[in-house]
């Protein structure tokens, strides 16, 4: 499975899609996006779940618990915090932008 | 070693993180977009718990709902004001959860882990542990917990280059011996690395760093993700890590500088980093009945919104007064400048809880033409935006930025606290001409005083 060339594939493929995806945003949605972007990555809780799911060791298992936490926040207070800036474009009278 | 139907989750996921981000480029798929997003993100949670037979199953899952809870609270608790604080420590704990899982990873390997995979486990430590050190600086930067201007001292390059090259050697000691203390002695390395790569950073600049640092975690987690063979994390990270890149460069165009020049400038001794307290030059003040008289008869004025308006909650009286203006015959619009708040785009965000109506607000290449032909122009708690310094002299820390052409107008009108200066802690030349009159106060109070002037008029 851990081919590298796979994986080299995958990732320079995933580096056109992430620049082509967001070439032409307009400044107003800068930080929005940023927020979102930033929630994205969170998702680094599933590799903490994996991980800490196979440790051994009170140690591991307290550093694996606190990446667990850390990840968490990131990514739901991440999702909640871009929703609650995006809420605040939509209710705006004429819709548009 | 996952099922082929984990996989095809995880893929499901990955295309939703994509169509997110695609989302989340345009104002009218924005919202569905980040709700696609965070629907994945808890997909691509859940599918371990089926597959895999986890330890420590009720630890794990109350860390995340202790994590979900403070995020949360979090995130509902914060203002609009303080946002650009917010996504700079969401990176900065999302940075850290992945230097932590990188350190486990190195424990779990051995003489017989692919060479490769040790080197992306060690890039996530040191990168990680920057991205965490560098938002917390950044974080304590906005709040004002430190100073918001560049801290320099004398060594600071030499000292940032050995601490990059001590992490590349160590980097390579981990590589050929992966060991968990000398793992836990580069994740040290690298806080060091990120303190000094932000320390110099200030100002107006930070939010662009804090994009940086957002990459730099989404290259984190896409290492993770080829450690742990799994492909949302190595699609999900490199999304970000290259868009979040791409963000970057967008912005330090749109303030007209490099990013080089903004990591590094401050390094190369930028000469007028100014003052940083008020000063004693004459300048010409006024009380709200004089503002009223010059709003209330003129035909052509232009607010300029910034920050200080958002920071003493006067949206409200501010939409008051340019009602009653706009009955009174004048034309009224907001100038909207790109970095105007504390990050690109951050006065649309705020002026639009403030349910400001979006035809009056103007972006700052349609609106600079106009200014030559407007009457009174009314700076709410703006500075630098509007700092002809960006455009006069060379070396000031926002030299190039494009700004809002107020000095063309006939007159200028500020509501300022003091004569402090702005974020980018330079003085405004603007406040000492002839043509400008300064309104000292807190805007909630000055504009409902102006407010009730104009009315009685």
């Amino acid at each position: 499975m851990s081919e590298p060339v796979v994986w080299l594939t995958i990732f320079l493929l995933s580096v056109f899609v992430g620049v082509e995806v967001i070439a032409k945003v307009s400044s107003t949605l800068h930080t929005p996006l940023m927020s979102g972007a930033n929630a994205i990555h969170g998702v680094i809780l599933l590799g903490a779940v994996i991980v800490t799911g196979s440790t051994e060791g009170t140690l591991a298992l307290v550093v694996g618990l606190v990446a667990i936490v850390l990840a968490a926040i990131n990514m739901v207070g991440g999702f909640v915090v871009t929703d609650r800036m995006l809420q605040m474009f939509t209710r705006r009278r004429g819709g548009r932008s | 070693m996952i099922p082929t139907w984990a996989q095809l989750v995880y893929l499901a996921c990955a295309v939703c993180f994509i169509l997110a981000l695609k989302g989340l480029a345009g104002p009218r798929t924005a919202r569905v977009g980040n709700l696609v997003g965070a629907g994945a993100a808890v997909v691509a949670v859940a599918v371990p718990f089926f597959y895999l037979e986890l330890d420590h199953l009720v630890p794990i899952l109350a860390a995340i709902a202790v994590g979900s809870a403070v995020g949360v609270l979090g995130a509902r608790r914060v203002q609009m004001t303080q946002m650009p604080q917010m996504v700079a420590l969401f990176n900065g704990v999302g940075g850290g959860a992945a230097a932590l899982v990188a350190l486990l990873e190195l424990d779990h390997m051995g003489a017989l882990t692919p060479e490769f995979d040790v080197v992306a486990t060690a890039f996530t430590i040191v990168v990680g542990a920057v991205s965490f050190s560098g938002s917390v600086v950044t974080f304590a930067k906005l709040q004002e917990l430190m100073t918001s201007r560049p801290v320099l001292f004398p060594g600071l390059p030499v000292v940032f280059g050995l601490g990059l090259l001590t992490a590349v050697a160590l980097g390579v000691v981990v590589v050929t011996d992966p060991a968990v203390p000398l793992g836990v002695v580069l994740a040290v390395v690298g806080l060091v690395v990120g303190v000094l790569l932000v320390l110099p950073v200030g100002g107006a600049d930070v939010p662009i760093v804090i994009s940086l640092l957002n990459a730099f975690t989404g290259l984190t987690v896409a290492a993770g993700g080829y450690v742990l063979g799994n492909v949302v994390l190595l699609v999900a990270g490199t999304l970000v890590g290259a868009s979040g890149t791409f963000l970057t460069l967008l912005m330090a165009r749109a303030m007209g500088r490099s990013v080089a020049n903004i990591l590094f400038g401050a390094l190369r001794g930028g000469s007028t980093l100014g003052a940083g307290k008020a000063s004693d030059r004459p300048v010409r003040s006024a009380t709200p009945e004089d503002v009223a008289i010059l709003l209330g008869y003129a035909e052509r004025v232009i607010i300029v919104p910034g920050y200080g308006l958002a920071v003493a909650q006067a949206q409200h009286t501010l939409r008051e007064l340019v009602d009653v203006l706009l009955a009174r015959g004048a034309r009224v619009d907001y100038a909207i400048h790109p970095v105007a708040g504390r990050m690109p785009g951050h006065m649309n965000v705020l002026l639009a809880e403030a349910q400001v109506p979006y035809e009056q607000l103007v972006e700052m290449d349609d609106i600079n033409p106009e200014f030559k032909h407007t009457d009174v122009v009314l700076v709410v708690g703006a500075n630098d935006v509007v700092n002809p310094a960006a455009k006069t002299s060379p070396g000031a820390p926002i030299y190039g930025m494009p700004i809002l052409d107020v000095d063309e107008a006939r007159q200028v009108v500020f509501l300022k606290r003091s004569m402090r200066p702005g974020f980018a802690g330079i003085e405004n030349e603007l406040l000492f001409d002839p043509r400008t009159t300064l309104l000292f106060g807190d805007a909630k109070d000055t504009l409902s005083k102006v407010l009730s002037a104009v009315k009685a008029l």
